[in-house]
């Protein structure tokens, strides 16, 4: 291997890095506050991806369908409750959000020419449908069992994960798709070539971590995030429900998870379930975080991006078994370590 | 609402009533049928020995456990009461464990008080901050420190300076003098007191009942998950019963440190 060999596979390394990065970002958050291990957080990135492809072939994108359906059903357990607890406010701004805002948006895409729109507006339109999805799975799903053992949390998580990939290729059919890259722009950096796509994500994603880190440090609700992920029931004494949270977090979680899917789908092919071995890389990038250390998320994210990418060169058919063998020690080292995540009452 | 309540000569307006409260665990009735009052602006205290069910009493009024009975708080009967409507109401309690965000500073755990307010449009906490800054200036020298690193005497300042940042029409402190220094639980019943003067009306569960008589107006005492006796706080000090099963040998010590 020559240095512009090395060069070029480095840079790889850091695109996939930043991305897993990001998407452990996420996954620590969901965990923190949640106790969720998140397997679907993967396929937000194919459903963000997939749907601006929709919406730039100038369909309109199926997923919006899901985001009405599950809205109407939201809207079904909600409505309920409002009218028992005699808020009719609150029954408004339900009806709104659950309801009227997909209807908006289906009608928007109907009538409105998107697919010859600049393609900052497709992917605002991309996002628009998918990062709501977030808030409603954890209404829908997450919330009625809130108070269940991290085990059940998960298994229900790996059933929803297999929902959404079925659901997945019912929407997108069993095609991988590119889209157009956000610039044609190449920089010469020395010896070696850089995209301007692998600008874009890296610098993405900085500015996307660097938010979130001023969201958890400066705002209040931010702040009410750590406090849950801190202590619950000292939360939940400021008035801060578990379910508020719950709804921020997967908001949160649902828009890096679509976002990254926007970015990197100009340089990779994404099918239906091209999300699951993304969302697992990001995964492990978590875990050498222990779950819990933002910090040490991201560097295990860049490791997990360098590792991949090295790896395919010297031996390409095995990369994803190196990548995900990583654990082994990783948990070996945490756990000789003896710091544990201490399941809760 | 307005009941003549607890034989005072004033008309008070009862802030809290709690009829019939019952709370077990499994099987095993920890709460048994309990009825308190609280009025405006009072100290209520409730005292009794480890295990009486103190905790579990003030938790099922906070609709932290599940209870049978009814909690009728400000005017409107709640079956189940649920914390963070609770907390929008304006009850707010400083638990036994104090349950800090340990990880957060001093400050940030302050401003978290003051969530429920901001949801619902209270923008004034800078200022709610000055006047706990004011009540414990130790909380202001630490500031930017982090909660988890505080002393004992620190934290239970911290855990009521972050429930008075909601500007509660009722506080309930759960054991607040729980393992402090003598000197520090003067200071935090003086505290008690000054919060009665700026009109907080307070629920206080104690073990130390001397302190706790002394500066209250009403007092219940429980016993394994009933309340044996009740009445105004210096008539119950003087009761024999009383004196000789919470206030006897050793009390004096105990009276002088918190007068
Ligand atoms: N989580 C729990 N599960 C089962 N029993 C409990 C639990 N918490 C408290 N108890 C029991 O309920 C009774 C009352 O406890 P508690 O309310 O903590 O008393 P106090 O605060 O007066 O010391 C005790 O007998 C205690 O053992
Ligand atoms: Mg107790």
């Amino acid at each position: 291997m020559d240095f512009q060999i090395a060069m070029l596979l480095g840079q790889d390394g850091i695109t996939n890095g930043a991305i897993y990065a990001l998407l452990a970002l996420a996954l620590v958050l969901v965990f923190a506050v949640t106790r969720v291990i998140f397997i679907p957080q993967g396929e937000f990135v194919s459903y963000g991806a997939l749907t601006l492809v929709m919406i730039q072939a100038g369909a309109i994108p199926a997923t919006v369908w899901l985001l009405l359906g599950a809205g109407l059903l939201a809207a079904a357990l909600d409505v309920r409750l409002a009218l028992r607890a005699g808020q009719p406010g609150r029954l408004v701004r339900l009806l709104g959000w659950y309801v009227a805002y997909p209807l908006a948006l289906v009608a928007l895409l109907y009538t409105l020419p998107v697919k010859d729109f600049p393609m900052a507006a497709q992917i605002l339109f991309a996002l628009a449908v998918v990062v709501p999805m977030g808030p409603l799975m954890y209404r829908l799903i997450y919330q009625p069992i809130a108070a269940a053992p991290v085990l059940v949390l998960l298994i229900v998580s790996v059933a929803v994960h297999v929902a959404m990939v079925g659901l997945g290729l019912l929407f997108f059919g069993a095609e991988g798709s590119r889209t157009p890259p956000f610039s044609e722009a190449r920089f010469e950096m020395g010896p070696v070539m850089v995209s301007g796509q692998t600008i874009w994500v890296v610098v993405s994603s900085l500015v996307l971590i660097v938010a979130l880190y001023q969201f958890f440090e400066r705002t209040l609700y931010g702040k009410a995030l750590r406090a849950t992920a801190i202590n619950r029931v000292g939360a939940r004494l400021m008035g801060i429900s578990p379910a508020l949270a719950g709804r921020l977090t997967f908001f949160l979680a649902a828009l890096i998870g679509a976002l990254s899917g926007v970015l990197i789908a100009p340089i990779t092919t994404i099918y239906y379930d091209t999300g699951f071995l993304i969302g697992l890389k990001g995964f492990v990038a978590a875990i050498v975080g222990g779950l819990a250390s933002y910090p040490m998320a991201a560097a295990g994210a860049l490791l997990v991006g360098l590792l991949e990418a090295f790896s395919s060169f010297w031996a390409s058919a095995h990369k994803e078994v190196i990548v995900f063998t990583l654990i082994i020690p990783v948990l070996l080292w945490r756990s000789l370590r003896g710091r544990h995540v201490e399941e809760e009452e | 609402m307005n009941a003549n309540i607890h034989g005072s000569n004033l008309i008070l307006k009862t802030v809290l009533e709690v009829r019939d409260l019952t709370v077990s665990y499994g099987k095993v009735e920890a709460l048994s049928n309990a009825n308190i009052k609280v009025g405006e602006g009072q100290i209520v205290t409730v005292i009794g020995p480890n295990g009486a069910g103190k905790t579990t009493m003030l938790s099922a009024i906070m609709g932290l456990l599940e209870s049978r009975g009814k909690v009728d708080f400000d005017g409107t009967i709640e079956g189940v009461p649920v914390v963070e409507r609770m907390v929008a109401r304006g009850m707010n309690l400083v638990p036994e464990k104090r349950e800090l965000f340990g990880e957060m500073t001093v400050e940030d755990n302050l401003v978290l008080g003051a969530f429920q307010r901001h949801r619902s449009g209270h923008r004034d906490h800078a200022q709610t901050m000055e006047e706990v800054y004011q009540l414990f200036p130790r909380l202001k020298e630490r500031r930017s420190q982090l909660a988890g690193t505080l002393s004992g005497g620190e934290r239970q300042m911290l855990a009521v300076g972050r429930a008075l940042m909601a500007k509660p029409k009722l506080l309930m402190l759960d054991e607040p003098s729980l393992g402090l220094a003598p000197l520090i639980v003067r200071e935090i019943f003086r505290i008690i007191s000054e919060l009665r003067r700026r009109g907080v009306s307070i629920l206080l569960v104690e073990q130390n009942a001397r302190a706790a008589l002394q500066v209250a107006d009403y007092a219940y005492v429980l016993e394994t998950g009933e309340i044996a006796m009740e009445g105004p706080a210096r008539q119950l000090a003087d009761d024999p019963r009383v004196i000789e099963a919470y206030l006897g040998l050793g009390g004096k010590h105990q009276e002088m440190l918190s007068t």
